[in-house]
């Protein structure tokens, strides 16, 4: 008889867990803001939903299909204020180019993969916010949203390594 | 990363097609979502509903940390009232804080008083709340300024009613779910408030400017009448603020305006009122009761 609490020689992980865990954790991070107790004055959270979903594609690129901005982006619409199809268009904008640039830059390094993420975190923050406030100067709806994009470029590397230990989790055999 | 394998799928027709599908649906339902983002711009009322589900979920869980959180906070301010210059310190704050609202509210009655005896008899609104509740989060990811108040339309908060604190206005209700709703802050880009100086009367605009400061603009622009330390009030012009709610107090001269800073900071209030907007027929309605047979006509503003 099997001892069954050991893992078998070449057992395959668990494939639920294997499927859930990228997805849980994008949709946890995206409805976090909305369960802290803090009353903000301006933009200081950074988009811990996409950090989320930016780095799990740059770890596995082949991880998800590349419509999956579309489910995700549209739950975190619904908790992050912004107007509904925001995140659904962008994020799934974000996800082609991450495919794209897969494709160009044959192995990618550390440097690569925080550069794209900013610059994905950048890009796609602004645009959210020249969205949203149509009639405003553009210039001071950027001066918004600057500091967050900063923090969430310094931000990266600790959620790479986050999303690397959600990544062991995730495939650990039992 | 690893270069990927699987980029070119090689002569399987099935994985070629299957490729190509996810990259059209994946267009597709980016742009779909994109014009939909410009829809729900244009008409933010109707898709402020499609988030009550979300907000009811996360609610319980706001009310919880912020229960923890504010215990925290409180045995924070416990400690600090032991040391007597930290006690002294926060008596003569709250004095201030008392103070200021006193000012406010004299200078405001001395304005509501003059024009009262000088114009024509305006009808002042009740100042009772329809309903109390707190500030549980906001949206703190998103330049827009949404934050989630902890009653709803049980209680009958509903789109439109303007929300105040103790000390000054807060905003005004978005949209309402069954237990929660989304207030539309004061700083928010979108929002403008009607409201005039608390000294004289002098009418003007305040813009929220996102960062938690606030634009006041003159409706005349020849010169800039602001002094650092004015307290504009609500003027209930455009009809959805009652008057004689404090809104800030002007921290500096621009060169179009002055920048001013909200009396009331929605990180830092206990408690908020909702009230009634300020539109004609709810101030008939009040008017009413009070003098039952006189009803008064053409009390319309």
């Amino acid at each position: 008889m099997n001892n069954r609490a050991a893992p078998r020689l070449g057992e395959p992980a668990s494939l639920w867990r294997m499927r859930i865990v990228p997805v849980a954790t994008v949709m946890f991070a995206s409805a976090l803001p909305l369960m802290l107790p803090l009353v903000a004055n301006s933009p200081v959270l950074p988009p811990l939903g996409l950090l989320f979903f930016l780095c799990w594609q740059l770890l596995r690129t082949e991880m998800w299909p590349v419509w999956i901005g579309l489910p995700l982006g549209l739950w975190d619409d619904l908790f992050s204020g912004q107007p509904i199809g925001t995140a659904v268009g962008l994020w799934t904008l974000a996800s082609i180019a991450i495919h794209y640039s897969s494709q160009r830059i044959y192995w990618r390094g550390f440097l690569h993969d925080w550069a794209i993420a900013a610059l994905l975190i950048a890009i796609i923050q602004s645009l959210a916010a020249l969205i949203v406030h149509p009639g405003a100067a553009t210039g001071r709806v950027l001066g918004l949203v600057v500091p967050q994009i900063i923090i969430s470029a310094l931000l990266v590397p600790l959620f790479m390594r986050l999303t690397g230990k959600f990544d062991n989790f995730r495939l650990k055999r039992r | 990363m690893v270069r990927p394998v699987h980029r070119r799928p090689g002569q399987s027709r099935k994985a070629q097609y299957s490729l190509f599908a996810a990259y059209v649906i994946a267009v597709t339902g980016a742009v779909a979502g994109l014009l939909l983002a410009i829809l729900s711009v244009v008409d933010p009322i109707g898709f402020a509903q499609l988030r009550v589900v979300s907000q009811e979920i996360t609610a319980p869980v706001a009310r919880v940390s912020r229960s923890v959180i504010g215990s925290i906070s409180g045995i924070d301010d416990t400690v600090g009232a032991y040391v007597s210059a930290g006690s002294q310190n926060r008596r003569l704050r709250s004095e201030l804080a008392d103070t200021r609202r006193e000012l406010v509210a004299t200078s405001s009655l001395q304005e509501e008083n003059r024009q009262l005896k000088a114009l024509l008899k305006l009808q002042e609104t009740d100042k009772t709340a329809l309903a109390n509740g707190y500030l549980l989060t906001s949206t703190s990811t998103s330049s827009k300024r949404i934050a989630l108040l902890s009653i709803g339309r049980k209680l009958g908060v509903t789109a439109g009613q303007p929300v105040r604190a103790a000390d000054g206005l807060i905003g005004r209700v978005l949209s309402s779910g069954p237990s929660v709703s989304q207030v539309l802050l004061l700083t928010d880009v979108d929002n403008i408030v009607p409201v005039r100086r608390a000294r004289d009367g002098l009418p003007a605009l305040a813009y929220g400017r996102g960062n938690g400061d606030l634009d006041i603009r003159t409706l005349n622009i020849a010169n800039n009448p602001f002094k650092p330390g004015d307290i504009l009030v609500t003027s209930g012009t455009g009809g959805l603020y009652p008057p004689n709610i404090p809104v800030a107090i002007v921290v500096r001269r621009q060169d179009d305006g002055a920048l001013a800073r909200p009396l009331a900071d929605p990180g830092k209030v206990d408690a908020v009122s909702v009230l009634r907007p300020y539109t004609p027929d709810n101030i008939e309605a009040q008017a009413a009761p009070a003098p039952p047979p006189a009803a008064p006509a053409g009390a319309t503003p």
